[in-house]
């Protein structure tokens, strides 16, 4: 029951921390509650998809199709939150003074709850079609234990919900003056860290060179399998052992959604004019 | 004769040309054979048969790969090339039993 609640909870920690953090960025977006469940909605329903054709998806692309699927739906994501990192640079300090008309809340408001429902919905997909391939392995095999392995994976779901709670609570709490700063920051790094795995999926398929693998080994100072390592994973991307190549993605997201951010920044002074931050 | 000179002529262009296959078995949620030699500094081709029903994640952290094995299916896993070492990989879903190493040489 314990190895079960573990193993749940490692896949369900991932979807909800980037839920957690997506929720409070998007605190003052109009329906954002609306998007948000529906994200969760479609992403469960996608899911249980995925993993009733796990063996379709893996015969894709001469057996490389899993790779290729979860490349493509982290770079989706990382897509979906440059954009949200981007569109915030101008419009987030507006949304957050309250200052701002009807008509262009709406609009505004609906590009951005897009991005909630995708990035959400394939957050859960993708870390949820796991669980419920290992939940479907337990409960086909019919062993006397299966109650309370399930009993256990329920701990771990509501666990790992608990820790993305946490974490959007927490974000809640900073002063709004630094808020944009650390919501915009941990979005960046989330966004990061995808396009490092989407890099590990590649190289796994054997479709781009690891170039140096590992470029670096600090499995023994921090090992990704312990809890601190569990979270920094999910939070900012950190890889005991990556590959040359997924560092070039890391950096090169990184770069690429700051350049955006400047570019698309509104100068100071507009800012200040619409309203108090 | 001749033939057979040629064929061995050619065999090491082969080599190089393709990747080294290595058949592993997951029945019982065990694999078998649970310790696998491969060459250091060579590209590998893992096909993982699962024999099982059931579905499985092979892991392994050391390997930096992932991957999940439908019930009754092969999957195909690239690794290397590696350094000199011994890398354990297990599947997630069956830890207590499904384990075993690559050691590459």
């Amino acid at each position: 029951m314990f190895s079960t609640a573990i193993i749940v909870f490692r896949e369900v920690l991932e979807a909800a921390i980037i839920v957690g953090i997506l929720a409070a960025a998007t605190r003052d977006v109009p329906r954002r509650n609306r998007w948000l469940l529906a994200g969760m909605l479609v992403g469960l329903l996608g899911s249980a998809m995925v993993a009733a054709s796990t063996d379709l998806i893996a015969s894709f692309a001469s057996g490389v199709g899993q790779e290729l699927f979860n490349a493509l739906v982290l770079g989706v994501a990382v897509l979906m939150l440059a954009w949200h990192n981007i569109w915030m640079s101008s419009h987030g300090a507006e949304l957050a003074s309250h200052a701002r008309n009807v008509a262009s809340d709406i609009r505004e408001g609906h590009s951005e709850c897009s991005v909630l429902l995708v990035v959400v919905g394939l957050a859960v997909l993708r870390e949820g079609s796991e669980t419920v391939l290992f939940l479907y392995g337990i409960a086909a095999s019919g062993d006397s234990g299966t109650h309370s392995m399930l009993f256990g994976g329920l701990i771990g779901l509501l666990t790992g919900i608990g820790v993305g709670y946490t974490i959007y609570a927490g974000l809640l709490r900073i002063p709004m003056r630094w808020f944009f700063a650390a919501t915009t920051g941990l979005v960046l790094l989330l966004a990061a860290g995808m396009a490092s795995t989407a890099a590990h999926f590649l190289i796994q398929a054997d479709l781009i060179p690891a170039l140096a693998s590992p470029l670096w080994d600090t499995s023994a100072l921090l090992p990704e399998n312990g809890l601190s390592g569990m979270l920094l994973h999910s939070l900012i991307g950190y890889d005991a052992r990556p590959a040359g190549m997924q560092v070039i993605f890391y950096m090169t997201a990184l770069t690429l959604i700051i350049i955006g951010m400047k570019m698309n920044a509104k100068p100071r002074q507009s800012i200040q004019t619409t309203g108090t931050i | 004769m001749k033939k057979l000179t040629y064929i061995f002529l050619l065999l090491p262009i082969y080599a190089y040309a393709a990747d080294t296959d290595i058949n592993i078995v997951l029945q019982d949620h065990r694999f078998q054979p649970s310790e696998i030699n491969i060459p250091a500094g060579k590209k590998i081709k893992l096909l993982i048969e699962n024999k099982d029903k059931t579905p499985e994640e092979f892991e392994s952290h050391s390997l930096n790969r992932e991957k999940i094995m439908a019930g009754n299916s092969v999957t195909k896993i690239y690794i290397g090339p590696l350094e000199p070492g011994r890398y354990p990989f297990f599947g997630e879903f069956n830890e207590a039993t499904a384990q075993g190493v690559i050691v590459a040489k």
